[in-house]
């Protein structure tokens, strides 16, 4: 199946739930006595991400920016269909991998093969298979003994060693990326570098949220630029990242 | 350079999307529903990993379980014999049933109250199917139970107990358990996702049932307020295992009457799920 990544019309809003929203109690005592808040629910309500439109095919390789908050990672959760937006929609052909946050999904109390295992179990990879990706993770991430002890006691770097190592070892024809996987070690970065250039290079997708412009120079063939979850730019990497980096506020 | 291993077929192809309307979000649920089922391998090591986890590091494993459930069954057995005035011989294969039945139910309903807020790093991270985390409560329960059962076999075999072939009646009975469970741990999961003091209520509801539902006393200890128990559904779903396990078929009214709550638990669930599995994922 060729890969695509179409997002049409994107609109999302992120209930916030604090103190009473998440009292039942507090929610049956406020409509029976009839005194609601501020959206009926006292709940808060952030626009997440607003008419959100883009199509990617392979080959293509596109960097999210923009200021903490702008909607970066929302926005790759919703390409990896972990959040469901309520209105517009995301249609992904192909197999999709995501590297959203530094544990992964991975259970740290449970060990690196351990992890490994559950993986492949998910991909759908018979007991064979998983054999082999334990092999390919362990000697690409490099954690030797380590591999059998809880992920818990590994230090931040191996963490992302093993989680790199996981994501890419299952190929996947969408890749959806956060920055913190740049929090490897310079060694391991350019393993790293090596491993996802010969992954996008077989014409796949990329999507990678970054603040770093030399990343997306590097990696990018086109970017977005994301305000308060609504798209203000989005072309080539050069322009964008102009556009992007003088607006920037103290930059 | 690396091993081109071969790609999931279930993750081939995606639309993600929501959607206020009922019959979508029926639909969307029953997607869920049958991704779930294809990943059973995932499920089944998900449970066993988390009973390993729990007993990591102990000598006896998950028999620490057993043991645990033998020294309680052991201990009431004699007490309660001598406080009801009845005869251990008889009481005790009733209480070791009762207790390891009873114990399986308390924690399958407390345990799904978080079977989606104790996964909430997995839900963030991977987009996985949320039946997946409602059966693992489940699977994981009746591993449990697996080793628990050891208690009422050698209790049975020290006093020389049978059931006999009516024990048979106790299948389709525990079939119907595990049906109730997965709704269960759909339904209280998603409410006690929602609202974080439903787990506190749920808790102290148990304990009461634990007094009412002849658990511990024989049904025919309330002579001619037996009738009564037909409306606790917390002792018909227990007496259409329990029963057929002692070795007697249990009325027809207590039949019906399990049904009827399982029915209405599983239809309330499947309507609570349909409208509130997309909102999971922000919820925990």
């Amino acid at each position: 199946m060729r890969a695509e990544l179409v997002a049409s019309h994107v609109d999302l809003d992120f209930p916030l739930y604090h103190g009473n929203a998440r009292s039942l109690k507090k929610t049956v005592l406020k409509s029976v006595t009839g005194r609601l808040g501020d959206d009926g629910r006292s709940r808060v309500v952030v626009q997440a991400l607003r008419d959100i439109n883009f199509r990617l095919q392979p080959g293509d390789r596109l960097g999210l920016v923009g200021g903490n908050g702008a909607g970066k990672t929302t926005l790759l959760r919703v390409l990896a269909g972990i959040y469901e937006p309520l209105r517009g929609e995301v249609r992904v052909r192909g197999t999709l991998n995501a590297l959203l946050d530094p544990n992964l999904g991975m259970n740290i109390e449970l060990s690196g093969r351990e992890n490994i295992m559950l993986r492949g179990l998910y991909h759908g990879l018979d007991p064979a298979q998983i054999r082999k990706l334990a092999d390919d993770v362990a000697s690409f991430a490099d954690l030797g003994d380590f591999l059998d002890l809880p992920v818990r006691i590994f230090s931040s770097g191996m963490v992302v060693r093993l989680g790199f190592a996981l994501a890419t070892a299952i190929r996947p024809q969408v890749l959806l990326m956060d920055e913190w996987f740049l929090a490897g070690d310079a060694n391991f970065m350019e393993k790293a570098r090596a491993r996802l250039e010969d992954m996008v290079r077989g014409a796949e997708i990329l999507v990678l949220s970054t603040h770093l412009p030399n990343v997306i120079m590097d990696w990018c063939t086109r970017v977005i630029w994301l305000d308060e979850g609504v798209i203000r730019a989005d072309g080539m990497p050069e322009e964008v990242l102009t556009q992007y980096l003088s607006h920037k506020p103290g930059a | 350079m690396h091993h081109h291993l071969p790609l999931a077929t279930h993750t081939a192809s995606l639309d993600i999307t929501s959607s206020p309307r009922f019959w979508v979000r029926a639909q969307l649920a029953v997607r869920d529903v049958r991704s779930a089922f294809q990943l059973w391998r995932l499920c089944w090591t998900l449970s066993w990993l988390d009973i390993k986890l729990r007993y990591r590091g102990s000598v006896l494993g998950p028999f620490w379980l057993t043991l645990s459930t033998a020294l309680m069954v052991g201990s009431m057995g004699f007490l309660y014999a001598a406080l009801f005035h009845m005869d251990l011989h008889a009481y005790l294969p009733f209480l070791a049933l009762s207790i390891v039945l009873w114990n399986f139910l308390s924690a399958l309903v407390s345990e799904s109250c978080t079977s989606f807020t104790a996964a909430d790093s997995m839900i963030r991270s991977i987009r996985m199917p949320f039946m997946l985390y409602g059966a693992r409560v489940v699977v994981r329960n009746v591993v449990i139970l697996g080793h628990n059962v050891v208690v009422i076999v050698v209790v049975d075999l020290l006093l020389q107990v049978w059931p006999g072939v009516t024990a048979l009646l106790a299948i389709p009975a525990f079939l119907l358990w595990l049906v109730a469970g997965v709704a269960l741990s759909l339904m209280l999961g998603a409410l006690c996702a929602r609202f974080r003091d439903i787990p506190p209520i749920i808790g102290s509801v148990m304990q009461m049932a634990f007094f009412v539902s002849a658990v511990i006393w024989r049904p025919s200890q309330l002579n001619q307020h037996e009738w009564l128990l037909l409306f606790n559904p917390f002792y018909t779903i227990l007496e259409v295992v329990r029963g057929p396990l002692l070795g007697e078929v249990p009325s027809l009214a207590v039949y019906a009457s399990a049904g009827v709550a399982t029915l209405v638990l599983c239809l309330m669930s499947a309507l609570l799920f349909t409208r509130t599995r997309g909102r999971i994922a922000f919820w925990v």
